[in-house]
């Protein structure tokens, strides 16, 4: 079966970078998981493009807000996981503080009741 | 971006890749686990990922510094196009080298010696201060003993001062060891303080080591120190023998003290080593005098003080015509370097000359390869090279070459240094020159502005190409690029003229030099050994210092191949060393403020013969006139001319110092003081006689002289035996053949000489190479026109000709331009050159000679070659 058609959802620029650190929040793991992660919370409205995720990984570790390890997978696979560091932590926090703001605010604007999400 | 990533770019993308492929594998096996087929599973996971490469391009500019990138593919490819022509690198590569080595050498001198601030605490508060004495005929004179303690008395503008008189010493060997002569110095106690100066090991002299009554002290080098007592610290508190009396070594200073220069070896106190008469004295001018201006006090204003203070004592003493009448003062850093400034700085317009030179020479051949490049310049512009990327090529290459030259550059400069530093003892602060942070500095600047200047001189003698032009051009081609070969042409003659104006210079020192060398000393200087000695007041009273001269005399005379032997207080040519005031009796009295000086030695009665200074008048000294009060003087010819005009001298009586009579015996030729001054006039005293009724007032410091016919070294050991069996413990210094007199005194001129030769004749091998290759190549790019011209009935000569001239016009325009230049530079050295005119025509005429000689040698070679063309062949090549 042919994959489904690209959700007219772009993702929102930056939110990437969040939604990454909030996912390894949960726990370590490699670039797969944490796309489809992404996908299946999202309820597969957001697909995470390849070309943007492995280099905001980089970015993100550059930062420190990420490090990262090779670890053989249970298939035998060498694998490179992500775990978030302290600082990313915070970073989470910071941008997730922002994010409510912000979709309250749209949320105000559009004359609709907020939406209250865990986060 | 970050650093660490981009040195690791390799490596992440390797990562990446791997993670990558992971990321895929899961997505096949998801989808094969959704029961697709394995095709299916890979083509929908392919698709969903997207484009691989992509992502990775993505991440490698992510991760890249992008100019540093460029530069280093700007490296890469000047190094491979470097690597295409070894010649051309290598021989870029040693011009430059030698031009950056020289100058860099120069420079870490230079700023040894005349930049760097005195090793001393706030030494720009340091003032060397002197007496203006004898209306003006002395104005920087050294101070008297009386006149310092009236200024260190009355004025208020000085933190400090202190003087410092030179000083000699037998230093006498213990435990085995030869004596010595060791140059030393006495300074008044507060000198090392004043200064900023805390010794190494011990402590400074105290006021009470300062005065005659005191024990003697010492103040050991740290040279003398590790050389003589190895170092050891225990010599503290010891005894040591200098002139055959006790002196107690108080301390030893620190490695880098060289005041008053880095001769002297050992220090003693001031007012303790010289009698009252001498620091008292108001007209006897015998110390060197620092101060030490308080902060805010300028200069001006405490020598103002200082001059008002000396003007006072002057116009007590109106009688006394050397009483000085005013003062002066310069910083100390000034009064130490002196006059090795200006050779300095000529030595360093010298070398900047040869880098001129070498650049003007590397964008001549940039220029040249640029030529045989435009295919691929114009190929690169086509595509898309945009005009800064040629520009950054073509620097990166001469910053490539600069850079290789540089480094080696700076190897010759460190060997130039080690060999400057060993042959050049008279140089004041020689221990001060390094090769520091500094001079790196300087080289690395010297290397940026090289590059620059050949990059952008070969990168804009390309600008002019059209792209369109040069293809079509360089597919057939008669006489190409005439921008090109004007840029070169220009270049050459800019060359040529600084190479004359570097030949110039360097004739007009050689010529000097030679006058110099050839001047006349008024004696004999062929086989001729001189030595030096000092008996030791301790040891030796009036008669037992004779009796070791005629002894001595009598030893040597009778020694086989010996002619003759005399003592003399001090050579001709071997420098001033005193002079006293006299007047003729009978005459009527001076005006005031008038005096009369005569230079002041003392002598055998056959010192004159050995030597052969000639009688002119009257004879030598009575022989049997010794140890009693002298009465004989001899005259020179100049005190003659001088003082007695139309008389004759002898049987005149000159009072020395105004008081003590001496009657004039003879009159002999004269001898200058210094190589190339003008001779002064001169008395020599009897050395046999006393000068007072004092029994210590005698000479006790000569000079034996040995003259024979044959070669005078082999007797400098025999001689010194004698020396030996007469007295063990009496060092022997300075033996030297009146040659090597002669050769010490003009070091400096044969040194500068032949440096700026040296420097003229690379210049003119560059100029040589330049120029033959520019006419190789002007001639190879016209090989179809001859050969056309050939081909028509041009004869052999004809061709010939053509070429040479073409050749010969930019080397004779330089000739020209050079020689005017000359004529402007050449007077700035005047004050370098003896009996030598600025504009001296015999040497422009050499100059000229050898310059259209060299030119014509490099051209015949291509013109030869160009004339020979098989016109056929030439043809057909194209």
């Amino acid at each position: 079966m042919p994959p489904k058609s690209r959700p007219d959802a772009e993702m929102l620029k930056g939110t990437l970078d969040m939604m990454i650190l909030r996912t390894l929040k949960a726990g370590d793991a490699h670039g797969y998981t944490i796309a489809k992660i992404i996908e299946r919370t999202s309820e597969d409205v957001l697909q995470v493009e390849q070309g943007s995720l492995y280099p905001a990984l980089y970015r993100l570790e550059d930062r420190g807000w990420l490090s990262s390890y090779w670890r053989t997978t249970e298939n035998n696979r060498r694998a490179k996981l992500y775990r978030l560091t302290a600082a990313g932590k915070k970073q989470l926090q910071r941008e997730a503080n922002r994010w409510r703001r912000m979709a309250r605010a749209i949320g105000l604007v559009m004359g609709e009741g907020t939406q209250e999400r865990e986060s | 971006m970050s650093w660490r990533r981009f040195f690791r770019r390799s490596r992440a993308d390797a990562e990446l890749n791997e993670e990558m492929s992971a990321h895929l594998d899961a997505e096949i096996e998801e989808n094969l686990a959704r029961g697709w087929s394995p095709e299916e599973a890979r083509r929908a996971a392919l698709l969903k990922f997207g484009n691989r490469q992509q992502v990775r391009e993505t991440l490698w500019s992510q991760n890249t510094i992008a100019w540093l990138a460029g530069i280093g593919r700007d490296l890469r490819h000047g190094a491979r196009a470097l690597r295409r022509s070894p010649g051309f690198a290598l021989i870029s590569i040693l011009v430059i080298a030698l031009g950056i080595g020289v100058n860099t050498a120069l420079f870490t001198v230079v700023r040894g010696v005349l930049l760097k601030p005195l090793p001393f605490s706030d030494p720009q508060r340091l003032v060397r201060l002197y007496e203006d004495t004898f209306n003006h005929r002395f104005p920087y004179n050294q101070s008297a003993g009386g006149i310092f303690a009236e200024w260190q008395k009355q004025s208020h503008n000085f933190a400090g001062m202190a003087i410092s008189r030179q000083a000699e010493y037998n230093l006498s060997g213990t435990q085995g060891q030869l004596p010595e002569v060791i140059p030393a110095a006495s300074f008044s106690w507060n000198m090392l303080p004043l200064l900023g100066v805390q010794p190494a090991l011990g402590r400074n002299f105290t006021a009470a080591d300062d005065q005659q009554s005191a024990n003697g002290t010492v103040i050991l080098s740290w040279g003398l120190w590790k050389r003589r007592y190895g170092g050891d610290p225990s010599i503290l508190n010891r005894t040591i023998l200098l002139d055959d009396k006790p002196y107690t070594v108080i301390g030893v200073a620190p490695a880098w003290l060289a005041y008053p220069d880095s001769r002297v070896q050992l220090w003693t106190p001031a007012y303790h080593e010289n009698p009252p008469v001498i620091t008292h004295a108001i007209d006897n001018h015998n110390f060197r005098a620092v101060g030490r201006l308080k902060p805010g006090v300028s200069m001006r204003e405490a020598v103002a003080e200082l001059s008002l203070i000396t003007q006072r004592i002057h116009d007590a003493h109106r009688d006394n015509p050397f009483v000085s009448e005013g003062a002066h003062g310069r910083p100390l850093l000034e009064a130490i370097v002196g006059d090795i400034r200006t050779p300095l700085d000529i030595l360093l317009g010298a070398t900047s000359c040869v880098l001129l030179i070498a650049c003007l020479n590397i964008a001549n051949l940039l220029v040249a390869r640029s030529a045989q490049r435009r295919r691929e310049l114009a190929i690169r512009t086509a595509l898309g090279g945009s005009r800064a990327e040629l520009l950054r090529q073509h620097l990166t290459e001469s910053l490539l070459l600069s850079l290789a030259g540089g480094a080696m550059g700076l190897l010759i400069a460190g060997g130039l240094v080690r060999w400057f530093v060993s042959l050049r003892h008279d140089v004041p602060r020689i221990e001060a020159i390094h090769i520091d942070a500094a001079v790196l500095a300087f080289t690395a600047g010297l290397i940026v502005l090289s590059a620059l200047f050949t990059g952008l001189i070969s990168a804009l003698s390309s600008r002019g190409d059209a792209a369109l032009r040069a293809l079509q051009e360089s597919s057939r081609s008669y006489s190409g690029g005439n921008a090109r070969t004007r840029v070169r042409r220009v270049l050459l003659a800019l060359e040529v003229g600084l190479t004359v104006v570097l030949l110039v210079g360097a004739g007009l020192l050689l010529k000097s030099y030679v006058r110099l060398r050839s001047s006349d000393l008024g004696c004999f200087t062929r086989n001729v050994l001189t030595m030096n000695f000092s008996l030791p007041a301790a040891r030796y009273n009036f008669p037992a210092a004779v009796h070791f001269y005629q002894d001595l005399l009598s030893r040597a005379r009778s020694y086989p191949g010996i002619q003759a032997a005399g003592l003399v207080s001090t050579v001709p040519g071997a420098g001033y060393n005193g002079d006293n005031s006299f007047t003729i009796q009978g005459r009527p009295p001076l005006a005031q403020g008038k005096g009369q000086l005569a230079l002041t030695r003392w002598a055998d009665p056959g010192y004159f013969r050995a030597i052969g200074i000639p009688f002119e008048k009257g004879h030598t000294f009575d022989a049997t006139q010794q140890l009693v009060p002298g009465s004989e003087v001899i005259i020179s010819k100049e005190l003659e001319r001088r003082y007695f005009p139309g008389e004759d001298p002898v049987g005149h009586t000159l009072l020395a110092s105004g008081v003590r009579p001496w009657r004039i015996v003879g009159v002999v030729g004269d001898t200058p003081d210094e190589i190339g001054e003008a001779v002064k006039p001169m008395m020599y005293y009897p050395l046999y006689s006393l000068m007072s009724d004092k029994p210590q007032d005698f000479d006790a410091t000569a000079a034996l002289v040995l003259r024979s016919q044959r070669d005078v070294t082999g007797f400098a050991l025999p001689v010194q035996k004698i020396f030996q069996d007469l007295d063990r413990d009496l060092p022997v210094s300075d033996i030297l053949t009146m040659d090597q007199v002669i050769g010490t005194q003009t070091l400096d001129a044969s040194f500068d000489a032949t440096l700026v030769l040296l420097f003229a004749l690379v210049s003119l091998l560059m100029a040589a190479v330049g120029l033959f290759g520019v006419i190789s190549y002007l001639a190879a790019q016209r090989t179809v026109e001859i050969g056309v011209r050939i081909a028509l009935g041009a004869r052999r000569d004809q061709v010939l000709l053509l070429v040479l001239f073409d050749g010969l016009r930019p080397a004779l325009i330089g000739l020209v331009l050079g020689l005017c230049a000359s004529a402007g530079v050449t007077r700035l050295i005047q004050s370098m050159l003896y009996q030598t005119q600025p504009g001296d025509p015999e040497i422009f005429g050499l100059v000229s000679l050898a310059l259209i000689l060299v030119a014509g040698a490099a051209c015949v070679v291509p013109a030869w070659r160009a004339s020979h063309l098989d016109p056929v062949a030439s043809l057909r090549m194209q």
